[in-house]
C-alpha cells in the first residue's frame, strides 16, 4: 500500500515536470497543428533546421549565454566563497547588515536595480559589453552562492581543519585535502544554481547588453511574441536543456539530509 | 615527547578574560587533566598550546624552548577534538596516515605504520573502511591512532570520553592510559568530570573562571584541597567554623584535636573539613574528637547510606554502611579521625 502510494506520487511528479515540456517537443517537429487535432497534421524538421542556421542567431546566443554563465559562476565562487565562510564562521561588526544587504537583490526586482546600474555603467563604458553583462548577472547570483555556501561552511565547521593543522598540514594542504573535498558537493550545487540564474537572465541582459550582446533568452523572445510556436518550441528545448542536466546531476545533493539546502531556509 | 611549560599564559576575548595568568609545568611523559566546569578556560588553554589560538600575553615552552612564534603545523602538538573526529572524504587508512603524508613520508612506510597503529588501537584490518561505517567508539580510536602515528611532542585530547556511552568510556579510558604509558607521550586532556580526571591523570589542573585553583596529584584534591571551592568541586561540603590554637581547634561543638604535621593552615580562624567517607559513625568508648549531630535525612545508595546531618548549623553529608538505620531528628555521635581533619581557609 505504502509502496503503491510512493509510485503514484513519483509518477505524479514526473508528469508535472515532464508534461509541460512534452507539447514543446511535439511543437518543435510540427508544420501544421491546428485545433482540434490532437497531434500535428503535418510533421517537419524545419524548425530544427532553421535553429541550426547562423541567421537564426541561436548558435550565437547559446555561445554567449554559456560564456557569460561560466564567467559569472567563476566570479560568484571567487567572491562568494570567502564571503560565505566569513559569514558562517566568524562574528564581526555589521554582520547582520551584510546578511541583510545580501538578501536585497533577491527581494528587489532586478529591473529596478538594473535601471540605476545602467546609468553608472554608461559612465564607466560598461554598457553593451560582455563584462558589463557578466557584472550585472553577478548581482542576483552572488546572494545564492553565499547563502548556500555559508550553510555548507557552518555545517562543516573548523574542527577538521584544525585537526589537520595540528597533524602538520600547512594552510594550503588544509585547503587541498580537507576544506575543498569537504565543501565540494555543496559548491557543485551552488555553482549550478548561479549558472542557471545567469542562464535565465533576460531584462538585465537586454538593458546592459543593449542588444549588442545576444543571449539565448533574447533569441527566444521574438519567436514567442511572433507566434512562431514551432521555432519557439525548438529554441525553448535548447534553453531548458542545461536546467534538466543540472537537476539530473545534482539531484542526489538536493536530498533532505544534505546541508546544501539549509541556506534556502533563510530566504 | 616533551615537557610543557605555561608561563603567565593569558587570553582575553574582548572584555572577558578566558585564561588568566596561567602557570603550569607538565613533565615529559606525564598525563595531565585540565579539569573544570564548562567555560573555565580549559579548552582555550588547549588551543593555545596547539597554536590554533594565540595568547594575549604569556609564553609557552616545549622542552624549555619558547614555541610561541612556531605555527601550529610545526609544533607537533596534536589535538583530538570532541566532535567531527575523522576526515569524512578519506578512508580509515588515509585518515591515520594523514600526518605522515604531510611529512612527505613514502607511501609504503606510511602503510606499514598505519597498520601498526591500527593494531595498537585494536582495529586491525580497518584501513580500507570508510569513516562513516565506523561506530562512535571506533571513530574515536581511529582519531587517537591518527594522532599517535606522528609521535606528537604533546598529545591534546578535548573531552575524549564525552560522547561515548558508559561501557565504551571505560574501555577507551583503559586504552588511553595503556597507550600513553607504553609510548610515554606527554598528554593533556580536558574534562569536566572529576572522576575521569582522578582515574586517568597523573596530575590534575583544576580551573575556575580562567584561573588555576590547584595543580596537584589526584589524591590531594580529596585529602588536601586548597579552598572551599575546590573541596566543593570534589564533593566535600562538610565544613565547621573554628579557631586553631596549636594542635587544638575550638568549635561550637567542642574541642577537636588535629595532626599538626598534616594541616597547613596557621593558627587563627579556620574551617574544619572531613570528607563524607572519613567520618566515623560508630565511635568506640574513649575516642577523641567525638561530636553530636542531628540527623536531617537518610538516603539508601545501594553500596552505602548517605546521611545528611546538622553539625552546629552546618549541613554535613556522611557515608554509613548500607544497612545502617537511624531516625530523622535523632541526635547521633560522630567521630572525626585526627589524621583525617583538614583545615581550609575561611572565605
Amino acid at each position: 500500500m505504502k509502496k503503491a502510494l510512493r509510485w503514484v506520487i513519483l509518477i505524479g511528479i514526473v508528469i508535472v515536470s515532464i508534461a509541460p515540456i512534452l507539447p514543446q517537443f511535439i511543437w518543435s517537429f510540427s508544420h501544421r497543428w491546428l485545433f482540434p487535432a490532437l497531434l500535428p497534421t503535418t510533421w517537419s524538421t524545419e524548425p530544427w533546421e532553421y535553429v541550426m542556421t547562423p541567421s537564426s542567431r541561436v548558435g550565437e546566443g547559446f555561445a554567449n549565454s554559456l560564456a557569460i554563465a561560466v564567467v559569472v559562476s567563476i566570479f560568484s565562487i571567487l567572491v562568494g566563497l570567502p564571503a560565505a565562510r566569513a559569514l558562517a564562521l566568524h562574528d564581526f561588526r555589521g554582520k547582520s547588515a551584510v546578511e541583510w544587504l545580501l538578501m536585497v537583490p533577491i527581494i528587489v526586482p532586478g529591473i529596478v536595480a538594473t535601471m540605476g546600474i545602467h546609468q553608472v555603467f554608461i559612465r564607466l563604458n560598461l554598457t553593451d559589453t560582455f563584462i558589463g553583462v557578466c557584472l550585472v548577472h553577478l548581482i542576483p547570483c552572488i546572494p545564492y552562492m553565499v547563502l548556500v555556501m555559508s550553510s555548507v561552511f557552518a555545517n562543516y565547521g573548523t574542527d577538521l581543519e584544525d585537526t589537520a593543522r595540528t597533524l602538520g598540514a600547512g594552510p594550503l594542504n588544509v585547503l587541498r585535502y580537507v576544506t575543498l573535498p569537504g565543501i565540494l558537493p555543496g559548491l557543485l550545487v551552488a555553482t549550478m544554481f548561479t549558472f542557471l540564474i545567469s542562464w535565465g537572465q533576460y531584462i538585465t541582459t537586454v538593458l546592459i547588453g543593449g542588444g549588442v550582446i545576444i543571449t539565448l533568452p533574447m533569441v527566444l523572445f521574438p519567436f514567442i511574441s511572433g507566434t512562431n510556436y514551432a521555432t519557439a518550441a525548438a529554441v525553448s528545448l535548447i534553453f531548458v536543456a542545461p536546467a534538466v542536466l543540472v537537476l539530473f546531476f545534482t539531484s542526489r545533493q538536493l536530498g533532505r539530509e544534505s546541508s546544501v539546502m539549509g541556506g534556502f531556509g533563510r530566504l | 615527547m616533551s615537557s610543557v611549560v605555561l608561563r603567565d599564559l593569558t587570553r582575553r576575548f574582548g572584555s572577558v578574560t578566558a585564561v588568566d595568568r596561567l602557570n603550569l609545568e607538565i613533565e615529559s611523559g606525564e598525563l595531565v587533566a585540565f579539569l573544570g566546569p564548562s567555560g573555565c578556560g580549559k579548552t582555550t588553554t588547549l588551543r593555545m598550546i596547539t597554536g590554533l589560538l594565540l595568547p594575549t600575553s604569556g609564553d609557552i615552552l616545549f622542552d624549555n624552548k619558547s614555541i610561541i612564534t612556531v605555527p601550529t603545523e610545526k609544533r607537533g602538538a596534536v589535538m583530538v577534538f570532541q566532535k567531527h573526529l575523522l576526515f569524512p572524504t578519506m578512508s580509515v587508512g588515509q585518515n591515520v596516515g594523514f600526518g605522515l603524508k604531510m611529512q612527505g613520508i613514502a607511501k609504503q612506510e606510511i602503510e606499514r605504520r598505519v597498520d601498526e597503529m591500527l593494531e595498537l588501537v585494536k582495529l586491525p584490518g580497518f584501513a580500507k573502511r570508510r569513516a562513516h561505517e565506523l561506530s562512535g567508539g571506533q571513530q574515536q580510536r581511529v582519531a587517537l591512532a591518527r594522532a599517535l602515528v606522528v609521535r606528537p611532542t604533546v598529545l591534546l585530547l578535548d573531552e575524549p570520553l564525552a560522547n561515548l556511552d558508559a561501557n565504551l568510556r571505560l574501555e577507551m579510558r583503559e586504552l588511553i592510559r595503556s597507550i600513553q604509558r607504553e609510548l610515554g607521550i606527554t598528554t593533556v586532556f580536558v574534562t569536566h568530570d572529576q572522576e575521569e580526571a582522578v582515574m586517568l591523570a597523573d596530575r590534575i589542573a583544576l580551573m575556575f573562571d580562567g584561573v588555576l585553583q590547584q595543580y596537584d596529584v589526584p589524591h590531594s584534591f580529596y585529602q588536601r584541597p586548597k579552598t572551599v571551592r575546590v573541596a566543593h568541586f570534589f564533593r566535600n561540603d562538610n565544613l565547621l567554623a573554628g579557631v586553631r590554637r596549636g594542635e587544638v581547634i575550638e568549635t561550637a561543638v567542642g574541642q577537636l584535636r588535629i595532626d599538626p604535621t598534616h594541616v597547613t593552615q596557621p593558627d587563627g580562624k579556620v574551617l574544619v573539613s572531613v570528607r563524607p567517607e572519613d567520618v566515623q559513625l560508630t565511635p568506640k568508648l574513649g575516642d577523641s574528637n567525638c561530636i553530636e549531630a542531628k540527623v536531617l535525612l537518610q538516603v539508601y545508595m545501594g553500596t552505602h547510606t548517605q546521611i545528611q546531618l546538622d553539625v552546629a548549623g552546618h549541613t554535613w553529608l556522611v557515608h554509613g554502611p548500607a544497612e545502617w538505620h537511624v531516625n530523622v531528628g535523632e541526635m547521633i555521635t560522630l567521630q572525626l579521625p585526627q589524621a583525617r581533619i583538614w583545615l581550609l581557609p575561611t572565605a
